[in-house]
Order: structure tokens, then sequence, then C-alpha cells
């Protein structure tokens, strides 16, 4: 780790005051220290933002939840209201990490969670995202757990998040703050695709905070599940995982969410696989249906063509688990 | 002696706690780089990111500018080192030239160390390290078994002669199979990283704690690479964070620590980082060709055997890979091969039970093809071809249990509920399999020395210069001690990890206990001489006219075993004599050399395989060894059962993942290279088949460390197999390819 | 070591002072902003027990109770342990008498090296607190973020089965 300052602001506005290009909010510590320490970032000033009114879970005028940026991962997957109302978050947030870097891990920070790329945690190599320009081995080295949707000729890299994914299916909402107020982001836009710009993740500028996560009112508690699909049974990043989240009404499906983890640059939704099961029977070859247009257009690299077939089941395998309120441990199949 | 001559009181064969299990429990035991001292300097390694060439320049000036860095040392600037190969040499060396750290500008594989940056503190010296920059002469690498093996050249290893005649039998025989195994590289990542305290004495003279498996080997290899005197160098490793062999050679830490202790006249420890711990030796890149040849009714007639292993450039790294074709099954035709293949990387490295768990796992997957070719139970072709004899050595076994390691093994899994066809067990999406292995391992004694000390007190203290790397060596030699002298365990001590205690091999092989514990049992044995004498001598003593033979130490006393009541409290012999010592040099006994030993496994596995998604669980492992006696079954299963979790790992995990455009390891964290996590490991059934051999050693004890992994990733592959119908041939068996 | 005889940071204008409470005892501390809590035990308070696997939590060996949870040490800065209150494996025993899971990891045999073992203690304890497994499979999911390479992963199970409910009934530490 480089030398850096170190503040402890008891304010945001003190905290935004504080924030700059060379400058990085801690509150976990989880990634931002592993990256420091492999002198992925070196930031000059890091600003503690642990003394920030951010920290409750509170119901919003819409009905649904507001949880701080300082909530930990724990905190939130073991609260009674998040457990009850949105059990695929909780699923989610449980399918991820360690129960210690859950306890240290906060809700803002996992927004902002790194990519796993070999190349992009190694200093000692060429990488786009670290280093713009200068160059991008994975494409033609290792790209086993690699994107398969949504990558550029610059970037092949994955979100790595969990709880991400069933943040984008519950279409949630980034509340943050910046120097010139806050705004609401909606969660399909907040992370953002490589193009040539792989360096950034997501769309918030270097003088912005996280100020809270919002969850809208339907959190689909009677029909969802988050499957998780890695090279162990637990503490590893997902090959593939999906949210998928069903309203069902005597077997005819109303509504559907449907998000993957592991495949693309941020977690991967699209309209139409969610529009295709409204109205069809909760089967396994309408679940084909959707798994196929959630799909459409991916492209394998050397390694990762197994992606395109695992997720097409898991898809499939994660509705029909939905559908029949099937739940496994830490997300597994 | 066997177990039936024990007393009932002995500590021999009983489930001890570990002696050393309070300490670790509440981190007191300390490790090679937790010994702190005031003053003490702290290196950091800078790597190379190329895999072959030249260091053009190295430009540590923006490094040195950081207060507290003491020294930037590069080959430009490093103390004096020995100039010839011999120096470097080391207990486990490969054949050729071992690597000289900091030696010149030679860059042989990516994550060479090419300078120490050595500061105060260990932040300044990580974050000044990162500062330095090297230019290099970069020249074209090859890290790629596959496209190097028409430069593969046969390995400087005996191997057996070929018996009769392998093709013919082949070409006659009713059923023939021929198969290719890949096996990828794997790191052993102990949990502790490599670590060396140098602590520079007054006198210039060198007390170092290091993490090795053998203190002596690293006393040695000090001395000699840099031309020092052999009582300026003591090595300590009282504690060691697991090894698995990474410990058998001294790694880079200790000689750059040393070289920055002499420098700079100061204290220095140097600390790998996890990343680091993939930058020296591994288990090799392999691939193998296999070619079995059987009757209609299942009897094997020829065995051909070949194995392609990556090595370094400047070392041919050998293991007893393909041995095991010629020893394992009764065949007549056997032909066996090994070549290296030289690549841009560092030298392969012993791991658990190496070679066997590459060479193994290639025939036991071949013999369950051929039991499918033939339509016979896997167990029952193993029977059927049973070896009483090693037919590589034409000896008999000295003891081999294996058949009741079969039948108590079996029995407990429940095999014969087994059915032949694949895809024919599920449980809701998952598909059920069954498959079994055998394992096997040599069971080595090296020499070694221990010395036995009794103090006035009455208390023992026994002592011999070996490691205990998890291994339970603390308790083990204790428990051999105070069962050769007739003491409770809580009267005596053992000691290790001093390379100024008496000789010892290196901890590995599964030899220890036979080695070490050969050499306390005679140093025991040599104490109880001089006791004996004192005690005859002593005025009135009932020992008058008696012969050491009769008398037998129990319960704290010599005693005439045809009258026990004609006792002697050894306290009573050591109020008049003073403290006593013996020291014992231990060499295998000739009887050996007319048999053949080893030690033996049956593994049954049963696997859970998600038939959609690919996932597997290894539900259920039975894992029956006959390794002789037993001399602690707590710690006898403890490594039994983490020899199956190595297994497990090998079998569906483990992959350093080198990129061969870069000629650089990628996945070099313990995020990314997987190894099992609890939630990984289910149930595992530990069986100790009684097996009794009276030559293998005064113990009669084989050794356990490496057997236990021996077999498994074929079981698990075979039960895979049985799952699925699918035969995955490389390892490790990750889901993607099962889709 | 008294409260104050670490002060190695005091002459450089980067330190910050830091009060805590540790393994019981409340300790004043000048800390620079880049050291991180394993590093302060380590290195400077000489707390050797919390041990450094990956320094990138990955595996779990430097698992301490930050306010009676469990984290890992390695990705926590010591600046940010102020007005906290830290244990690790060298303040679980009540002097000579071992805490149940440490006394039950020793008769279960539930290492072989030991360097995982202090990470694995302290977080079965939070394991306890938090009071969130109760069958065999939760514990051992709930204990998949710490690795042992020797392997002794079903003996660490047994363990802490057995003294889950006594270390579930203590107070405080």
């Amino acid at each position: 780790m480089n030398p850096f300052a170190y503040s402890k602001p008891a304010a945001v506005n003190e905290a935004l005051r504080l924030a700059g290009p060379n400058a990085r909010f801690i509150a976990g510590g989880t990634n931002l220290l592993d990256l420091m320490k492999e002198n992925v970032t070196r930031p000059e000033r890091l600003i503690d933002i642990n003394g920030l009114p951010l920290r409750g879970i509170d119901a919003t005028a819409s009905g649904g939840l507001r949880i701080g940026a300082l909530v930990s991962n724990a905190d939130l997957a073991w609260d009674a209201r998040i457990e009850q109302r949105y059990p695929l978050l909780a699923q989610a947030i449980l399918a991820g990490a360690s129960p210690q870097l859950r306890n240290m891990a906060s809700t803002g920070g996992n927004l902002l969670q790194r990519t796993r790329c070999y190349y992009f945690y190694d200093a000692g190599v060429p990488c786009n995202k670290r280093e713009p320009g200068s160059g991008c081995p994975a494409k033609d080295g290792l790209n086993r757990i690699h994107a398969i949707l949504g990558a550029s000729d610059d970037c092949v890299a994955v979100n790595p998040s969990d709880m991400c994914v069933a943040l984008a299916a519950l279409e949630a909402v980034v509340i943050v703050a910046g120097p010139q107020g806050e705004r609401r982001i909606d969660f399909a836009d907040f992370h953002r695709l490589p193009g040539d710009t792989p360096e950034r993740d997501n769309v918030l500028a270097d003088d912005e905070l996280i100020l809270a996560v919002e969850l809208p009112a339907e959190g689909f508690a009677a029909h969802s599940r988050y499957l998780k699909i890695r090279d162990r049974a637990s503490y590893a990043f997902a090959l593939v995982s999906v949210a998928a989240a069903l309203e069902l009404d005597g077997g005819i499906i109303r509504a559907a969410r449907l998000a993957l983890g592991g495949v693309a640059h941020k977690p991967w939704r699209r309209q139409e696989a969610e529009e295709v099961l409204i109205g069809k029977p909760a089967s396994d070859e309408t679940f084909a249906l959707a798994a196929d247009l959630l799909l459409e257009g991916a492209r394998p690299l050397a390694h990762n063509g197994f992606k395109i077939e695992l997720a097409r089941r898991a898809v499939v395998r994660a509705l029909g688990d939905a559908a029949h309120s099937i739940q496994h441990q830490g997300g597994r199949p | 002696m066997n177990a039936h001559a024990q007393p009932d009181s002995s500590p021999l064969g009983r489930p001890l706690d570990r002696v050393d299990g309070p300490l670790k429990v509440t981190g007191q035991a300390r490790y090679a780089g937790e010994f702190n001292e005031g003053g003490l300097l702290y290196g950091s390694v800078v790597s190379s990111t190329i895999a072959r060439g030249r260091v053009l320049s190295i430009d540590g000036a923006a490094a040195e500018a950081v207060p507290g860095v003491q020294l930037v040392l590069t080959h430009l600037n490093r103390p004096r080192l020995a100039a010839d190969d011999d120096s470097y040499e080391d207990m486990d060396s490969a054949e050729g030239s071992a690597i000289r750290p900091l030696f010149n500008d030679r860059v042989l594989y990516s994550g060479q160390p090419l300078a120490l940056v050595v500061a105060d503190n260990l932040e300044i010296a990580r974050h000044a390290a990162s500062l330095v920059t090297i230019e290099y002469a970069a020249e074209a690498h090859q890290t790629d078994l596959v496209a190097a093996l028409d430069q593969a050249h046969a390995a400087p290893a005996e191997l057996p002669e070929p018996r009769g005649d392998a093709e013919a039998a082949l070409l006659g025989a009713a059923l023939s199979i021929e198969l290719e195994y890949a096996l990828p590289i794997e790191h052993h990542n102990p949990m502790e990283p490599h670590a060396s305290t140098v602590l520079y004495q007054d006198d210039g003279s060198l007390l170092i704690y290091d993490k090795t498996q053998g203190p002596q080997n690293s006393q040695q290899y000090v001395q000699h690479v840099f031309l020092l005197d052999k009582e300026k160098v003591r090595i300590l490793a009282p504690f060691v964070g697991g090894a698995f062999g990474s410990g058998l050679r001294p790694q880079y830490q200790l000689p750059l620590a040393v070289m920055a202790a002499l420098v700079l006249k100061r204290s220095v420890r140097v600390t790998l980082t996890r990343q680091q711990m993939f930058t020296f030796g591994y288990r090799p890149r392999m691939l193998q060709r296999l070619r079995l040849g059987c009757t209609a009714n299942g009897t094997l007639q020829a065995i051909t055997h070949d194995a392609f292993a990556q090595t370094s450039r400047f070392e041919d790294f050998t293991e007893h890979v393909v041995e095991w074709s010629g020893m394992l099954y009764h065949c007549d035709n056997v032909r066996l091969g090994y070549q290296m293949v030289p690549l841009d990387v560092f030298t392969p490295l012993d791991m658990r039970a190496p070679g066997a768990t590459e060479g193994v796992f290639a025939l036991e997957c071949a013999m369950d093809e051929l039991a499918c070719a033939a339509a016979i139970d896997p167990l029952q072709l193993r029977l059927l071809n049973f070896a009483d004899t090693n037919q590589n050595e034409g000896k008999p076994y000295s003891s081999k249990e294996l058949r009741a390691c079969y039948a108590q093994g079996a029995e407990r899994f429940g095999w014969d509920r087994r059915s032949m066809e694949p895809r024919s067990m599920r449980d809701g999406h998952q598909l059920v399999g069954w498959g079994m292995a055998t394992g096997v391992w040599e069971a080595m004694q090296n020499p070694a020395s221990a010395r036995a000390a009794l103090a006035a007190d009455g208390t023992l203290t026994v002592s011999s210069a070996t490691t205990d790397i998890g291994t339970g060596t603390y308790t083990v030699m204790t428990q051999i001690a105070a069962a050769a002298m007739g003491l409770p365990v809580e009267q005596v001590e053992f000691k290790l990890g001093d390379s100024s205690l008496p000789t010892a091999p290196l901890q590995g092989g599964s030899f220890t206990v036979s080695s070490v514990g050969t050499a306390v049992q005679q140093a025991c044995t040599a104490l109880q001489g001089k006791l004996f004498e004192v005690a005859q001598r002593l005025p009135q003593s009932p020992f008058a006219g008696a012969v050491l033979e009769q008398v037998e130490f129990v319960d704290g006393q010599l005693r005439l075993r045809e009258s026990p009541e004609t006792a002697l409290a050894i306290a009573e012999v050591l109020a008049a004599s003073g403290p006593l010592e013996a020291q014992a040099d231990a060499k295998p006994d000739e009887k050996r050399d007319k048999f053949a030993t080893a030690t033996h496994s049956a593994v049954f596995v049963e696997v859970k395989v998600d038939e959609a998604l690919g996932s597997i669980q290894v539900s259920r492992v039975v894992s029956a060894i006959a390794a002789g006696r037993v001399v602690n079954p707590k710690m006898a299963r403890n490594q039994i059962l983490g020899g199956v979790v190595w297994g497990i790992g090998m079998a569906l995990q483990e992959e350093t993942q080198i990129d061969h455009n870069l000629g650089r390891y990628m996945n070099h964290s313990l995020a990314e290279y997987h190894i099992p996590v609890n939630a990984d490991i289910h149930d595992i059934e530990v069986i100790f088949v009684e097996e009794n051999d009276d030559v293998v050693n005064a113990l009669g004890s084989k050794g356990v460390g490496e057997i236990g992994i021996v077999g498994v990733a074929s079981a698990v592959a075979n039960a895979i197999y049985h799952a699925t119908g699918k035969r995955i041939r490389e390892l490790p068996i990750t889901l993607d390819k099962l889709l | 070591m008294s409260a104050t005889s670490l002060r190695e940071g005091r002459s450089d204008p980067a330190a910050h002072s830091i009060s805590l409470v540790l393994n019981g005892q409340p300790r004043q501390l000048d800390v620079l902003p880049w050291t991180t809590v394993l590093d302060l035990l380590r290195e400077q308070l000489d707390l050797t027990g919390s041990k450094k696997g990956c320094d990138h939590g990955q595996c779990g060996a430097c698992t301490v109770l930050l306010d009676g949870k469990r984290v890992n040490a390695c990705l926590t800065l010591a600046v940010m342990l102020d007005g906290r209150d830290l244990t690790t494996i060298e303040g679980l025993a009540n002097g000579d008498q071992l805490h149940p899971l440490q006394e039950a990891f020793v008769r279960h045999d539930a290492f072989q090296c030991g360097y995982c073992t202090p990470g694995q203690i302290c977080s079965a304890v939070g394991l306890a607190r938090e009071g969130r497994a109760q069958s065999r499979d939760e514990i051992s999911e709930l204990m998949s973020g710490n690795l042992c390479r020797c392997g002794a992963y079903n003996n660490i199970l047994d363990a802490i089965e057995e003294a889950l409910p006594a270390t579930r009934g203590e107070g405080g530490a």
C-alpha cells in the first residue's frame, strides 16, 4: 500500500468536500484495501465514511425500503424485513464472499466491487481497465471466467457481485450525493458496459457518494430464487448466477424478473426475456424461451463458451425453483 | 515388537491429544515469520514480470528515497556467493544446477526474485518495492508442455527394466485399451507463507527461524552458499504452518534474508506474499499414456505407462510416477517410460505423495476403464490381479493387508449394492455415482539420530532435528519415547526443529515415524542400558546378577520381567547417578533388504452430480488404510482425512493456470486458485486395517502422511463416470467439462 | 506491554491516535493510516496469534472479533479501530482456562499445522454469536470463510458442533 492521508468526516457535506480524483471513500474496505495492496489502486487520501449517518434500513413512502450505504452485507441479509419481503436479496448476499467479509462489506461498497479478472489484479501485466491503453491479455489468454455478453475489444471483464444481480432484478434505485445535490440512478443504469473506457465500472463521478439503495415495494417474496454456480461449494466467485423472480397466479406468470451474474460487465437483464414469460404457464418450456432471449447475442471467448449453455440451463433451473419456492443454502443448485 | 506385546499402559496406539495443541489453539505457537526483536528489518521481494531474458537495469532510486528504506539489494550489490553448483545443492535437489538467487542478470522464469527492498517496517518495504522499476531484454519463452512435447528427453531416473514383452502381449490380448490423462500444475499453498527471520548475533553468527521441513537442510545450504563456518549458522523451526513438500528445499526467502542481514549486519525478516507462493516449486503438469491389455476374464496381460512431465531448463525434477504401474497389480509384461520437457518455468518440487498421486491417478482410472470394457466390477478386477510380490523388485512384501482394505472398505461403503451401469442412480436433479481406487506408497526408512536425556527430576527429554509440519511429530515421538522408557507421556518432552540437534532426515515421504521414531526408540534403549548399569551398582541392588534383557521399563520403574515385584524406580537410580543421556544413530535394518515395503489403501467414493448444471459434490468417502501399526489413531486419522481432502481438491478444483503468451501464472491467489472449503467436504470415514509388520522397523509402523491422497482423485473421477457416463481424463474435473 | 509504550508513530505527522479495548484492556495507540489491524497486531504489538495466510481476505487465518463480530484483520485499517472493542485469539482463554471452543479443537484434533486455527476459532466464536447456524450443513457453510489446507474440516465441524451450545451461552469476550 502506498502512503495516504486519512480523514474521517462526520457529515456528508464534509465527506464530499474531501472527495476528488485521487481520493477514495472507504467503508468496509474489503475490496479497496485488497486493490491497494496489489497496487491496482493508489489513492492519495482515504475518506473514512463510517462516521456518516447511513446505517439505517427505513420504510419509504412508496412501501419499499431505503438501505443506508453503510449497512453491512450481513446486517442486510439477516434483517427480518429483507428476509421476509426480499428473500432474493438475502439469498444473493449470503451466496457471496465469506461471513467475515459480509460483516465488513457495506451496501454501497458492494456496488463498487471491481472485477476479479486475473489480469486486472496483476500489476505486472497489461490491463486496459487498470492502465487504459495498455492492452487486454485476457482476450487471447485465460478467459474461462470472462464475459459472454456486452464485452468490448478493450475489456472482457465481468462484475463479480452477487448482491448487485439481485438488486438489478428487484429494480432498486441508487441514491447518490454530489456537489450538485442528490440524484437517483436506476440500478440498470448504475453499472456500465466497458466499451472503450473500461476503466469506468459505473456512472458515479469521483466526487459522488452513494447514500442509499432503495428497494421498491414489490419483493417477489413468494417466488424468487438466487442460483449461483461456481467452482467450489462456497467462497468463490460466480461462473454464472441467476436472480429469478416470479409473480404467479394459479400457475400463470403475471410478472417476471431475471438477471444474470458472472457473464458481463454488469448484471445482465433484457426486457424481452421477462416479457415473454408474462401470461404463460410456469414450465420449463416457457423458461427456456426466456433463457434464449436473455442470452441472445452471447459471444464466447476461447475458454468460456460453456457459460452460454450453463447460463441457459441455470435460468431454467432458477425460474423453476422460483416457481416452486425452492431455495438452497448459499444459492447452491 | 508388535501391538500385542505392549503392556496396557503403553501410550503406543492411544489417541492422545496433540501435545502442542494448547499452544496452537491459544495463538502461542510461533512460526518462522513471528519471532520479533527490536530493530528487526523487513524485506520485500521484487519479482520478474517476464519469463525469460536479461535484466538491463534495475532502478531502485525511488525506493531508496522512501524514508526508512535501508537497502535495495540486487545482483549488482549482493554479497559474495558461492560460484559452484555443489554449494547450492540441498537434500532434495533435482538433477542440474539449482537457481542462485540474485546471482546475475539472467531471468529464467516469471516471478523470479530480482531485488529485495529492506526497510524499517513491513509497510515501507512493500511500498518501496512497488517503486522499483526493472528494464528487461526479453527473449522468446515457452511454458506450454503440450507445445514443447517434441523437445522431451529421457528423465534421469532409474526405471524398472521392461519385463516380458508388453507390445506382443497387447497385440495378443483379448481386450486392450489405450488412454491419455492430463494433470495440471498444482501449488502446495500451505496456509503459512514461506518466511525466514534472520537474527544477526553480536558475533556475526546467524540464528535463523526458517519455514522448512529440514532445519539441517537449510543450515547446510546457508553455510555453503554464503561460504560460512558451520557454527555461524543455526536454523530453528519449532512450528511449521503446513508445507506438504514446499519446505523440502530451501526457498528463496531464506538466502535473500541472509544476504540482507550480512550486508547490513542487522536482523532481517523476509516473508513471501501469497502471490509469491506461486513462484517456486509445484506439482508439475503432466501427460500420461497408458495401455492395458487383459484376457476376456480380466487377467492383466500387459501394461505400458509413459509419463511426460514439465521441468525447468536448469533442473530435471523427477519423482516416482510410473513405477506403481509395475507393482500394484500382477502383470508379466510391463514397460514404463518417463520423459521430461524443459520449459521456461521454475523447477517442480515434491508435493504430497509426489509421483504416486499422478501415476496412480492414471493407472487407477485406466483400471476402471478396463473394468468397464471387460464388464467386470472394478473391485473384482483389482482382486483378480492382486500382486503378492512387488514384481519391479522381485521381492515379497514385508506386509500387505490390501485385501483387508478392499474388504472392510467395501463393506462399510456398501459397495455390493452398486449397479454396474453408469447413470443408474439418481437423487432428484442429481446423478449419483460410486467409484473406487487403490492407493499405494512406499514405506521408507532413512538414517536418523536421536538423543534421550533423563534429568535428575525424572523428566525425559528426547530430541532430533526433525520438524512437525502438522504431522503430529511432537506427539508421536513423545508417545514412542514414553512407551520405550515406561514413563507417562506427561513426563516426556520431545524437541525438534533445531539444526543443532542430532541428525534427522527431511520431514517428508511418510518416513519420519519410521526413521526418527526408530532413532528415538533406540536412544531410549541405549539410555535404559545406562540406567541398568547404574542400578546394578547400587548397594544391595536387586538387579545384581541380572542382565538387561531380563529387565523391562514400566510405570517409571525397572523391573524383572519374570518377577515384576523386583523393581526399582527410575527416580531412585537417577538420585544415585545424576542426569543421564544417550544417543542413537539408527539406520534401516538389513532384514528390510529382502522385502518390498509399502502402505496401501482402498478408497470408495460417492459423488452427486447435478445433471443439468454439472456441479459436483463428493458426498461420501471411505478410505481403508494398511500402514502397519498406528502410533496415534487420532492424528493418523487426521492425516488421512487431510489426504482425502487433498484428493478431492485435486480431482475437482486445483489448477495453477499459466498464460502462455505471458509465460506467467495468473490465478495466483487463494480466491482464484481453489482449494476445498469446509462446505466442499462431507462424510469421510477412515478405517485402519490391522497390519502386523516386524520387518519394516521395530515399531512396525509405516507412516501415513502420503497414503491418504493416493487414489482419491481417481476414485472421484471413476465415480463421476459412474454417475454421468462421461470419462473426464483431464484434471481438475470442473463443471464445464460435464456440460 | 503498557498502554502507552507503543508510540512508534508519534514522531510521524501522519500518525493518528486511537483508543480501543484490546482483549479486555483499554489501549491508546498511535498508528499510521496504512497499517492494517493484522500488521499492527503481529508486527507492533507482538500478538502473532492472528495469522497472515493471504493478506487479501481470501483465507480467514486473520479472523478476529471486532465489537463481537468476526472480521478479517488483514482488510481492516488500524486507524479505524478507534473507539472499538477488539478480541484476538490471545484474548479468548480465561487465564489458564481455555475457551470451550479451544478445548474442543484440541479434543477433536481440529487442526494439524495450527496456522489456520486461531482464525477458525475466532470465526467459530463469531458464528456462535450470530446464532444463524443450527445444522451441521449450516455450520459448514458459515465456516467456509476459513481455509484449512491440512484438510481438518471434519474435525473442525465436530469441535464446533460440540462447543456451540457452551459458546452461545457465554456472555462477553
